[in-house]
């Protein structure tokens, strides 16, 4: 017997909770990345721990696709990031005010 | 209480504690140094719900690839520490407001839900297992994933590629550094 399922689903609520906060209140893009990444960590959790309450391998294979798609999505949006700092000098979203590249 | 419960409380606490850190930090190198120790504390507790594979993929790929990307990246660009803050809470006032509804809401449904207390019996997937029903159950997502992954390769040398090709351009724009 480890914990009652809820005390994990709670605990993944939070950390997502924290990841959505840390896209709402910075503004820089790379830690908004590193919201979507906490995000992605919490839904990780879920389909983990859902896979051992219900005794099916179903939810742990979802988590290999959920990390291989963090990845690209890193890969991609990092490298976005820097193009976009290369015109711009800067991380600001809020300075990406231009349409003329 | 039993030890199992004793070690998923402790990890809980050290992910939330280090999730917080990296969220409210305001030097992005110390956010992601946080970060890596959050993601320690996943990978000790997909061990501990029976998934050790997932575990080492967790340490391998986030805590090892991913984060240490974050750290070239934030490095290489010289992010401004001083970063403006663009958070005034009586402005996100209704968002705060419906935020909380929808989080009373989902704890809610998470608690009345019958079966959701029940406890979790240790179990364990060996990576063999996990491999084997893996590969015989979604061999098209993992080729799908793959080429997920190829196509990612291929956008992150596309957009620096990109930027070449246009300055061969003649007369193209006002000549930024390379």
């Amino acid at each position: 017997m480890i914990v009652p399922f809820n005390h994990v689903f709670m605990l993944a609520g939070a950390v997502f909770f924290l990841g959505l906060i840390c896209i709402f209140t910075r503004r820089n893009l790379v830690m908004t990345l590193i919201g979507i990444e906490i995000m992605m960590n919490a839904a990780a959790i879920v389909f983990v721990a859902s896979a051992i309450h219900w005794n099916r391998l179903e939810g742990q294979a979802f988590v290999l696709f959920i990390i291989g798609v963090a990845a690209t999505e890193v890969a991609v949006g990092l490298a976005l990031v820097v193009a976009a700092h290369r015109v711009t000098g800067s991380v600001d979203p809020d300075r990406y005010n231009f349409l003329k590249w | 209480m039993s030890l199992y419960a004793v070690i998923f409380y402790l990890l809980a606490a050290l992910i939330l504690v280090a999730t917080a850190l990296a969220v409210t930090r305001k030097n992005p190198v110390h956010a992601v140094v946080s970060l890596i120790f959050s993601f320690f504390g996943s990978a000790m507790l997909f061990f501990l719900l029976g998934a050790p594979f997932l575990a080492a993929l967790e340490v391998i790929i986030y805590a090892g690839a991913i984060m240490i990307l974050f750290l070239f990246v934030i490095m290489m660009l010289r992010v401004d520490v001083a970063e403006r803050t663009g958070f005034s809470p009586v402005r996100w006032m209704p968002s705060i407001a419906i935020g909380l509804l929808f989080l009373a809401l989902s704890g809610l449904s998470v608690f009345r839900e019958s079966g959701s207390a029940a406890l979790i019996t240790p179990a364990m997937a060996s990576p063999r297992e996990f491999g084997r029903f893996v590969f015989e159950n979604y061999w098209l997502a993992v080729e799908i994933i793959s080429l997920l992954l190829l196509l990612g390769l291929l956008a992150a040398v596309l957009l620096r590629k990109g930027r070449e090709s246009k300055e061969k351009l003649p007369g193209g724009g006002e000549g930024e550094e390379i």
